[in-house]
């Protein structure tokens, strides 16, 4: 009882996050969350509330319950509690269908507006955002235009990772040697707390990044700023952020080498080294190793 | 596996179970009134004989193992095509040496089934005999499969080299592997034999060496096949 | 000469690890000083160690996952206390640390908590409730529980050698791999968990044959409880899933000793394999866990409502339907992975039927309860706990079924809170709920009640306390296993989780005390009847503790309740029936073999692990020296003779006749 008051209290004063979509996918998925919640709750609510309700009426010192010790089959009773649970799905299995589709990562956002494209690469610990048609790049910072779709297409540099930004909406994996796609959008301008959702080892509670939506001409404005920054990506430059590093502030690249996103999709870049030993002794690589 | 009536070794052991050396039909101290010929273990004669239960446990282990081969071959069937530029199948596979690996572990097959007939007839020397044919068989067998593995890492195509080859090594290797336990086992059982006779317990284990042994040899159709004759045409 | 082993294994750098490796050491030195010195030695090797009596090994696997228990809850206090702390500041478990620690907590609660919970519960009740004298093959049963006791040894030796795996509780590759993990954690993960598979899977077995093939004269299937049917499907679970789990951390294993290419990034591996392949043995697994705790709350709810259960064919039905189903349902734990909407949506309608046959249960032991003449004893306290709870846990789980609900939740606090909900709710409320049952029948008297209503409450409290905050901070968009952050919307929620675990440590001491008390006040809690709460299935008809035998002579079965039937016939003829004529009995011989050989597989593991050859080729040497030694014995059984026999059932007769005269004199309610 505790539990479903601290809920409701929760539910009725708390935002944020996923329960604060900024964008249509975000949005959907979340408006399915409450419906399935819903229909859910129709039947787990009377159970609860008939598992209290019998627990106390059929207690041995109640003189006025009627007790049966030889019933132990009905057949309507069978038909409904077969039933129900079956109706359930069957409802929930058509907004299964129908909201995976409609929801599938890869698929496109409408709109009038051409997507930006983003190329995304998971490090240890940190983001590499490739803008391939502005030809600039950022770490551990995301800056798309407001109310315009934006196509992710993501690789990892090393181990498996997840690129998740709750209030835009859905999360997909990433993995070295392919390429996984999202389809986002962000509405309104704002700020948006993204973050790495598959565990990738001792800098992952540091893999953290903000989405920054805004306003057309202040993304041209950064895409100027960042014409101007001090490096460029090139592969040495990718190399050398290969390396592991953890709690990285933010910066540009203000040029990529052309089709580097794709080498190191296809590998040709190799995955980045790990550690260089845990605790244990000494690392033995066996033999023939690569 | 029939009830316990054909078979003579089957019943547990007797009230004086320090008299060693001789089996047939004896009393089952207590059977819970339910009788001897009843006992299919199938609920209404309550629990089944010992050698039903003993092959009927073996049996689940057997099929325990095969989802682990499972295993095993749905990695291969991802991995078959994973050669990372290396050599494939068809540039590795001798099929000459796999046909005589087949060869082998067929008749060391047969020789097993030849040692289970005779020792239902308590044949000390036959069973003894067609025991070490099977598993100078099976010796062969793994004598040229070793072999095999040694040329091919000697050509740089061991299972570090690529992913199919990881898949193909290990799923050849755990059949590998299994056929090594099962020589050790043999070998055992052909102490065991030797020294104790023909007691039902015995006869139990011989039951079991069987059941493995063929079972051996139907994963190694499924691997020759899968593995080898698919893995040629790929 | 020692492999990988040096002294810089052991943590002197590290102060909690260090205190806590001394501490429980030396508790282990003064127990078995205790033990030695006051010359127990011999009674507990004897009667316990190399006992392959199902009871004592049933026993046992319980005190295993109780011990487990507390060591994982322990690991689950420094990770709550480290998340309470760590918003805006680093906590005070650096990264390194608490990422084992979150690794170990779910390693031990589902291997060596939540496993032997069940198994011990399977193990001392079925062949009881089959009116069988022991599982079909008892040897093998003790190599079983003493192979999981050497996995539990192996992690736990990891915190003061080594380090244990900082993967998670399922080593996703590539990070489990030798490039980013090369240190030793992975490995006795590894090997813990190979060996003491191989232990569970004996046990799965053991007890579909045991099942299938033993079972009292008269038992047709449908005439099986309730508890049984679930031990049996979950024993078929283990039989057809925890191979994978062998075959693929065996890959795993490959991949890091050998160099082997199935889950590397390059040359060709493939990590979503390893993902596929271990949600196939994981999903099954986690139903391996739920089932046996159906089938007690099954018995308790059916036992303490004085009614049979309510449409015991469908829950045959139901529990078959969840054993098949298990297994189309993997694919679910990876929605976002990327395979696409078509398969998605497949694997999120599969799950919902799933959760059908569920539903389904749910239903018929409220029907159970309804008509009833209810008691709450603690067990079912307990059960109501879980009715209650489970079904929670059950709607979060079939909406995280929904992919684009997983798009945003998976791998979220909100994802950690729901199968916490459905194991604590199912699996640890079975659990104790079996244990405050079947207590009375181990040791011949009861758990103190006032302290077990205590545990549950605090248990209950404690458990929303620590989770609703939970389900808040993944619906906020924390995910899980961080070590520490900085978005403030979580943080109120954090501490008040963290409020919640003092809750449940006071619900685990109440535990401790109720364990204590009763042993002290043991006399005034004895059971003299064996059947202390009115039971309806076969173990209640003998005497507690139950005699080696079980039964002088195996039970006829007529229906399904037989010992209800028993009592019934009894007061309607108003007398027992005729004394059956005795016949001696054979009991398998208690057997080192077992612990002896988990003494040499924990060698091998050891040795696996730090890479030192030759102590593995001494312990794989002396392991199957082992066991051909044990094949070599003569003396498979020894024989309780007739007289003696008839001496135990007398006085158990002589008891039921007490029951059956106290009753027939005061009329007490028939049913």
């Amino acid at each position: 009882m505790a539990g479903a008051l601290m809920l409701l209290v929760f539910l009725a004063g708390c935002t944020g996050g996923i329960l604060e979509p900024q964008g249509p996918i975000g949005a959907a998925n979340t408006k399915i969350i409450y419906n399935a919640l819903a229909i859910m709750l129709v039947v787990v609510l009377p159970t609860i509330v008939a598992t209290l309700a019998f627990a106390w009426w059929f207690r041995r010192g109640n003189p006025r319950a009627q007790y049966r010790p030889d019933w132990v089959y009905s057949g309507r009773i069978e038909l409904l509690v077969w039933a129900i649970p079956l109706l359930v799905i069957t409802f929930l299995g058509g907004v299964i269908w129908i909201g995976s589709h409609k929801l599938d990562p890869y698929k496109a956002i409408l709109s009038q507006s051409k997507p930006t494209e983003v190329q995304v690469v998971s490090l240890d610990w940190k983001w590499l955002f490739i803008y391939p048609d502005q030809g600039i790049a950022s770490v551990n910072e995301l800056v798309v235009p407001a109310g315009m779709p934006v196509h992710f297409s993501l690789t990892s540099a090393t181990v498996m990772n997840s690129f998740f930004v709750p209030q835009l909406g859905s999360m997909i994996a990433t993995m070295n040697g392919m390429v996984t796609q999202l389809n986002l959008q962000a509405d309104q301008p704002g700020d948006y707390y993204g973050q790495s959702v598959q565990f990738s080892g001792d800098g992952f509670s540091g893999m953290h990044f903000t989405v920054h939506a805004v306003p057309e001409d202040e993304f041209a404005q950064w895409l100027e700023r960042a014409r101007n920054a001090p490096s460029a990506l090139d592969r040495s430059g990718y190399v050398a952020l290969l390396q592991e590093s953890q709690n990285v502030r933010p910066f540009t690249y203000r040029a990529v080498e052309p089709g580097l996103f794709a080498a190191i999709a296809t590998q040709q870049i190799p995955p980045g080294p790990g550690p260089s030993g845990g605790s244990g002794g000494v690392s033995v690589r066996p033999s023939g190793a690569k | 596996m029939s009830t316990t009536e054909t078979l003579p070794f089957t019943t547990a052991p007797s009230i004086d179970p320090y008299k060693l050396g001789h089996d047939g039909r004896r009393r089952r101290p207590d059977d819970g009134g339910a009788g001897r010929d009843y006992s299919t273990g199938h609920g209404e004669g309550g629990p089944a004989s010992k050698r039903v239960i003993v092959a009927y446990g073996f049996w689940i282990f057997l099929l325990s193992d095969i989802v682990m081969f499972s295993a095993f071959f749905a990695a291969h069937a991802v991995l078959r095509s994973a050669t990372a530029g290396g050599p494939s199948g068809h540039e590795l596979f001798d099929p000459r040496s796999v046909a005589i690996e087949t060869s082998c572990l067929l008749l060391s097959s047969f020789t097993c089934g030849l040692s289970a007939v005779a020792a239902s007839v308590r044949s000390q020397l036959w069973t003894q005999l067609s025991l070490l044919i099977t598993g100078i068989l099976g010796l062969a067998f793994l004598a040229f499969e070793a072999r095999d593995f040694m040329t091919m890492i000697a050509q740089g195509a061991g299972p570090q080299r690529s992913a199919f080859l990881s898949s193909f090594f290990s799923v050849v290797g755990l059949h590998g592997m299994h056929v090594s336990a099962g020589l050790l086992w043999l070998g055992t059982m052909m102490a065991q034999v030797f020294v104790k006779g023909f007691r039902a317990v015995i006869m139990r284990r011989l039951l079991c060496f069987n059941l493995f042994w063929h079972v051996l040899d139907i994963i190694w159709i499924a691997l020759f096949t899968i593995v080898y004759l698919m893995g040629e045409g790929l | 000469m020692l492999g990988k082993l040096t002294w810089n294994a052991i943590p002197w750098d590290q102060p909690i690890p260090l205190v806590a490796g001394s501490a429980v050491f030396s508790i282990a030195i003064a127990v078995v000083a205790w033990v030695v010195l006051k010359g127990h030695l011999p009674y507990l090797w004897r009667e316990w160690i190399t006992s392959v009596d199902h009871k004592r090994i049933g026993i046992m696997y319980m005190m295993l996952g109780l011990v487990m228990l507390v060591r994982g809850f322990v690991d689950a206090i420094m990770m709550r206390s480290q998340q309470a702390l760590a918003f805006h500041a680093p906590g005070y478990l650096p990264p390194e640390h608490y990422n084992q620690i979150f690794s170990a907590h779910g390693t031990i609660m589902i291997f060596f908590a939540a496993m032997p919970l069940m198994i011990g519960l399977m193990n001392f009740a079925v062949p009881l409730q089959l009116g069988a004298r022991d599982v079909a093959f008892p040897t093998l049963n003790s190599t079983s529980f003493w192979l999981t006791a050497t996995g539990a040894l192996l992690v736990n030796l990891s915190l003061v050698i080594g380090e244990f795996a900082r993967t998670g509780w399922l080593p996703y590759p590539p990070l489990s791999e030798t490039t980013y993990t090369p240190g030793v954690g992975v490995d006795y993960y590894l090997w813990a968990l190979l060996i003491s598979g191989v232990g569970t899977l004996m046990t799965g077995i053991n007890f579909v044959t045991t099942i299938l093939k033993i079972r009292a004269p008269g038992m047709g299937y449908l005439r099986m409880s309730m508890f049984c049917w679930t031990a049996l499907a979950a024993n078929l679970l283990i039989v057809a899933a925890f191979p994978i789990l062998t075959a693929t951390l065996g890959m795993l294993t490959l991949d890091r000793y050998l160099g082997f290419h199935f889950f590397t990034n390059e040359a060709g591996g493939n990590m979503m394999m390893f993902i596929n392949l271990i949600w196939a043995w994981g999903h099954p697994e986690v139903y391996i866990l739920v089932l046996p705790a159906f089938g007690v709350f099954s018995e308790v709810i059916s036992t303490f409502s004085r009614r049979p259960l309510f449409n015991y064919r469908s829950m045959v039905m139901a529990t078959m339907a969840i054993c098949l189903i298990s297994f189309v349902v993997w694919l679910h734990h990876f929605f976002t992975m990327g395979a696409g909407a078509d398969v998605n949506a497949t694997f999120g309608i599969t799950t919902t039927i799933i959760a059908v046959a569920t539903g389904v249960k749910i239903f018929n032991w409220l029907f159970t309860m309804y008509g009833g003449r209810i008691s709450f004893a603690t067990p079912m306290l307990w059960s109501l706990g879980f009715l209650v709870t489970f079904v929670i846990g059950g709607m979060t789980g079939v909406l995280l079924a929904v992919p684009p609900a997983d798009f945003q939740l998976h791998n979220s606090l909100f994802l950690v809170a729901h199968f916490h909900n459905v194991i604590i709710g199912g699996v640890l409320f079975a659990g104790f709920a079996g244990l405050t049952y079947w207590f009375p029948k181990a040791f011949g008297f009861r758990l103190h009640e006032g302290w077990g209503k205590a545990a549950f409450w605090l248990s209950l409290a404690g458990f929303y306390v620590v989770f609703v905050p939970l389900y808040a901070t993944g619906l906020l968009g924390m995910t899980r296993r961080l070590q520490h952050y900085d978005v403030a919307l979580w943080y109120p929620w954090l501490l008040a989780a963290s409020f919640g675990i003092v809750i449940m440590a006071c619900a685990a001491a109440c535990q401790v005390m109720q364990i204590v008390v009763s042993i002290r006040h043991r006399e005034e809690l004895r059971d003299e009847t064996g059947d202390p709460w009115n039971g309806r299935s076969l173990e209640w008809a003998t005497l507690s503790p139950p005699p080696a035998f079980n039964f002088a002579v195996l039970p006829k079965v007529h229906g399904e309740e037989p010992y209800w039937d028993m009592k019934r016939r009894a007061i309607e003829t108003q007398q027992l029936p005729a004394e059956p004529e005795y016949e001696p009995v054979a009991m398998p011989r208690n057997s080192p073999t077992g612990f002896i050989t988990a003494f040499f597989a924990t060698i091998t593991g050891f040795g696996l692990i730090w890479q030192i050859w030759w102590l593995v080729g001494i312990g794989l040497f002396f392991a199957y020296a082992t066991f051909v030694w044990f094949a070599w014995r003569d003396v498979e059984e020894y024989v309780i003779p007739a007289h003696e026999v008839a001496r135990i059932d007398r006085e158990r007769r002589r008891v039921h006749d007490e029951w059956l005269q106290q009753d027939l004199r005061h009329h007490r309610e028939p049913a």
